[in-house]
């Protein structure tokens, strides 16, 4: 029994220079980072305020920011493929070999989806649900701690395995028998299901603590019918993690039981059935995609009312159209293998649920309109994403419909026209959606708008480079180019593939322009000062706090009278001039002490991932046993809360005022 | 605001305030007991019997046992359809069509797809609803 | 104008509705949260009960469930575990009773017929491995040990989290957040009973049936 299992000093890659480039930066950059925080001798700073915080507007900014980096991490495998594709044609075999190409479009799937996009939206659900719910805080603080960092945890082991070792060459789905240990004996698939694993388990929890804060722990007053779409929207993506995520969790580890324990739940022989595999992940795959989109959606409605100065138009109809993509999502999934065997009453069936579930997404739309038609619509940066994703959407939602057809679907599945789609709908809807809400809370967590200028900039880059980049692969899929092709015979493609890499490089500069939006706005943020905490004339709650807001976020639990609380509130107290409201004496506020469980109980989900990917079992043991100490030693605690002393909140509401009065 | 105003937490036991002339909760715990054993004796004789055809055992087994999670989400569990209990049948109720959903879409799509195979000798033909 | 005032000012209705009480108190807030992880739990367990029912007849030239499965060994380990429900229920009487005594028993109880259970499980898996019947063997094997198991594994984990909460009581009393947790593992010991008849149902007793 080898004292350290698989590792040894050929885990590095030493071998190939271009992931030791990419290591290499990777290290510059955390240990620039590291010496930044050092030089400004704000470690203790971090840990006491951040990296221990339970506090939701907290962990909602690092998800967010955990968001971006990966998204850095992620569009350089994007820029590489693009690149490969458009020199590889012909005779030619590029500048990535196959077994490193087959890498990157793994990696790629993977950090977007479960370490981009999931953390993006969780980050920006848990910034501003308890806001929106004229809450203090989620029904759960520390267990939203562990959740964050158990998503770290497994962006960590993901960004270790270009360093140590290798990552799954099996795609971002991990299709077996491909990936059986039979046909990828390396660690590659192992850094895949450990860090989807620990990434998961800590989805899990999140999901669990937001279905628990919107059903139970809303303002007085507000009952369903009065909370904001994007409460709603994040009450139906909740739904979906814990409803989606245990079968993920399952067939992730049916998988690693043949892989570790030589099971047969998969494999060639022992009577294993590949196509289980397909169908259970797609269980989950299906409404993962809906768990992205939602909060999208809640999003452009939030942002659509307030910069139309109107209430969003069909409240109820948006909540039965969310509600009911949320039902209608577990009844599609097949159609992500329609050309995988099933026959054609199956097919049929899931087509036609396929087709079914666009209805809803378009009465969506068609509110979205309404709202801003006789609307004086502020063409701020949110509403241009808005406006942007509603164009781009509906074109990806359409040739999603046409996927939706088993026949055509027979021509299209796993070409580029499939690829088109897929971007079309996240990057339309998703991303636009986060790129939309990011400008519009940014004044709210750090109180300071972001730079305009750059803001515009960075949107028509993104818009104008994504249709660049991806429309040439409409037609190239109806040509019949398939997607993960580390070269190609075919001549004829090569124009529209490098028409596509120009454009990934417009939507670089489009990154460009958000990282300089970032700096400027940093730089002149006196200057772009949020003072009144309400710099957009928002319609919800959230805008009646200071911003950034306090900790507890409310000096007084708001009670709710109708829809669009804070509209109301602020337009009633405006009209009856009340300068004079009688004042309130402030009370104490019990608010959840901080709490290092998260990072400490993440430090062993990284250690027991790593070990048991390289097979050092008493490491994983070690790993194992601290995990349970320090939930023991949480559970052991003797106070849980602690008391904000009525005259904190008293100054820092004066201080405010006296803001606001100016 | 009284506790009856808001729901009851899953698990809990109704409320003296609104039912009053509740059962004892120890004879709720006892009666449970012994109609899920019935039901339990019921099931392994329904699985060993000749009286019944084999579509019928599978059947019969069938609604035996939700009969028996039934009794535990009653008796033991106190789930009510009462006002103060409707978040947590709603919870339930999505579950357990999701369990549906994920169950018997898994087994007629692998099924559906087994038929299609071309399957060497001995290997499984697919699960068919009656056995 | 004071906007954090004035939203504490809203008019409410003098008899709010349940859905406009406002926050719920935290016994409800802790159940209902672990209600629903419960949920997320039994659609694991769904996923699993799936590919079982998938796999059950590719066994590869390997045994069968008919030929492996005790009914003896799985009536008595029902028994254990319907039992221990029952006396799980009685300690959640206990406890809110506040009675120290009983608590205490109810747990030993408990414990002893979840051990019971585990052990019965165990030495049937000993058993079944020592003729061959590895889960290694077949898809069939590996789908009924990886669903067995797992239930076997969360009854494993409820009394480790019941010496726990044991040492709990002892320590802290029946102080609000011990009654919650203990409130929550009688949720958790209620749904592994509720898993098994799902268990016996379709693996043994539909398993072994003509």
């Amino acid at each position: 029994m080898n004292f350290l299992g698989k590792l040894d000093w050929n885990a590095i890659p030493l071998d190939q220079p271009i992931v030791m480039g990419a290591t290499a930066l990777m290290v510059l950059i955390v240990l620039v980072v590291f010496g930044f925080i050092t030089a400004k001798g704000a470690w203790l700073y971090l840990w006491r305020e951040w990296i221990t915080s339970v506090d939701h507007k907290r962990i909602g900014v690092m998800y967010c920011i955990l968001a971006l980096v990966m998204l850095l991490r992620g569009f350089s495998d994007a820029i590489m493929m693009r690149a490969q594709q458009a020199v590889a044609a012909g005779g030619a075999q590029g500048y990535l070999p196959p077994e490193h190409f087959d890498q990157i479009f793994s990696a790629h799937g993977t950090i977007m989806i479960f370490f981009m996009a999931m953390p993006f939206v969780v980050g920006i659900m848990n910034f501003a649900v308890p806001l929106q719910l004229g809450i203090r805080d989620v029904a759960f603080p520390t267990l939203n701690s562990v959740s964050f960092w158990l998503t770290a945890s497994g962006a960590l082991l993901i960004n270790l395995s270009l360093a140590v070792g290798e990552f799954s060459k099996a795609g971002w789905w991990g299709y077996p028998p491909l990936s059986e240990l039979q046909y990828s004996p390396g660690v590659g698939v192992d850094y895949y299901l450990w860090s989807l694993q620990i990434s998961g388990l800590g989805t899990l929890l999140a999901g669990i603590n937001f279905v628990t804060t919107i059903l139970k722990l809303r303002a007085p007053g507000m009952s369903y019918m009065r909370m904001p779409v994007f409460c709603w929207t994040s009450l139906a993506t909740n739904l979906l993690i814990v409803a989606a995520f245990p079968v993920l969790t399952a067939v992730l580890a049916m998988l690693l039981l043949d892989r570790y324990l030589g099971f047969h739940f998969f494999t060639n022989d022992g009577g294993g059935n590949q196509m289980l595999y397909a169908n259970l992940f797609w269980v989950w795959g299906h409404p993962e995609v809906y768990i992205l989109v939602l909060p999208a959606f809640g999003i452009f409605s939030e942002v659509i009312a307030t910069f139309s100065g109107k209430p969003l138009f069909g409240y109820r109809s948006m909540v039965a159209a969310t509600m009911a993509i949320c039902v209608l999502s577990f009844l599609v999934w097949l159609h992500h293998f329609f050309t995988m065997g099933a026959s054609a009453n199956v097919n049929g069936f899931f087509g036609v649920m396929s087709m079914i579930i666009a209805l809803p997404t378009g009465a969506k739309i068609f509110n979205w309109l309404f709202t801003m038609y006789g609307g004086r619509v502020r063409f701020e940066v949110p509403v241009l994403w808005s406006i942007g994703f509603m164009v781009t959407f509906v074109i990806g939602g359409m040739t999603g419909v046409l996927h939706a057809v088993p026949p055509a679907d027979f021509q299209l599945h796993n070409s580029v026209f499939l690829i088109a789609h897929f971007h079309n709908v996240i990057i339309g809807g998703v991303v636009f959606g986060l790129m939309a809400g990011y400008n519009y809370w940014f004044p709210k967590a750090f109180g300071f708008k972001l730079d305009e200028r750059w803001g515009r900039a960075s949107f028509w880059c993104w818009l104008v480079g994504f249709y660049i980049a991806f429309m040439p692969l409409y037609w190239l899929g109806l040509m019949g180019m398939t997607r993960r092709m580390q070269h190609y015979d075919n001549l004829s493609w090569q124009p529209w593939l490098i028409v596509a890499a120009i454009g990934t490089a417009i939507i670089l500069v489009g990154i460009v322009c958000q990282v300089v939006q970032l700096v400027v706005s940093i730089r002149s943020r006196e200057k772009l000062r949020d003072v009144t905490g309400d710099p957009w004339d928002g319609r919800t709650l959230e805008w009646a706090t200071a911003s950034p807001p306090p900790a507890w976020n409310f000096a007084f639990q708001p009670k709710v009278a109708g829809l669009d609380a804070f509209w109301n509130v602020k337009h009633r107290a405006q009209a009856t001039k009340d300068e004079s409201t009688p004042a309130r004496k402030y009370e104490p506020v019990e608010m959840p002490k901080n709490s290092a469980t998260g990072f400490v109980t993440a430090f062993f989900a990284v250690v027991i991932g790593f070990a048991l990917i390289w097979h050092i079992w008493w490491l994983a043991s070690v790993g194992v046993f601290g995990a349970f100490a320090t939930f023991l030693a949480f559970s052991f605690r003797r106070h849980s809360e602690f008391e904000v002393p009525a005259e904190q909140i008293a100054r820092f509401e004066r201080a405010h005022q006296a803001g606001v009065a100016a | 605001m009284t506790e009856a105003l808001h729901e009851r937490a899953p698990g809990d036991r109704p409320s003296r305030e609104i039912q009053p002339s509740a059962p004892s909760e120890f004879l709720v715990y006892t009666i449970g007991l012994f109609v899920a054993i019935l039901l339990t004796a019921t099931s392994f004789w329904a699985a060993n019997t000749t009286l019944l055809w084999p579509g019928g055992v599978f059947l019969g087994l069938a609604v035996l046992a939700i009969a028996q999670m039934g009794i535990h989400l009653v008796f033991f569990l106190h789930i009510t359809t009462g006002p103060e209990s409707t978040n947590n049948v709603l919870a339930l109720a999505f579950g357990v069509l999701i369990v549906f959903v994920v169950v018997a879409g898994t087994m007629w799509i692998v099924a559906d797809m087994n038929a299609n195979m071309m399957m060497p000798s001995g290997e499984p033909m697919s699960m068919r609803m009656q056995h | 104008m004071n906007i954090a005032v004035a939203i504490d000012q809203v008019p409410q209705r003098a008899l709010p509705i349940a859905s406009e009480a406002g926050p719920a108190p935290k016994r409800i807030v802790v159940a209902y949260g672990f209600w629903i992880f419960l949920l997320s739990d039994i659609v694991m367990f769904a996923a699993l009960f799936a590919s079982y029912a998938v796999l059950v007849r590719s066994t590869a030239g390997g045994p069968t469930g008919a030929q492996l499965f005790n009914q003896g060994t799985v009536a008595i380990e029902t028994a254990c575990l319907l039992v221990s429900s029952y006396t799980c229920g009685l300690m959640a009487l206990a406890i809110n009773s506040r009675n120290r005594l009983g608590t205490y028993l109810g747990a030993l109880i408990t414990f002893a017929l979840g051990a019971a259970f585990l052990t019965l499980e165990l030495r049937e898996f000993a058993e079944m491995i020592a003729i061959g019947a590895t889960p290694q063997r077949s898809a069939f094997l590996s789908a009924f040990f990886t669903l067995v198991g797992c239930h076997g594994l969360h009854v494993t984990l409820g009394l480790i989290w019941l010496i726990v909460m044991m040492v709990q009581v002892a320590v802290f009393g029946f102080v609000a957040r011990v009654q919650h947790r203990l409130l929550c593992f009688s949720l958790f010991w209620h749904a592994l009973d509720i898993v098994w008849v799902g268990v016996f149902t379709v693996v043994y007793l539909m398993g072994v049936s003509p």
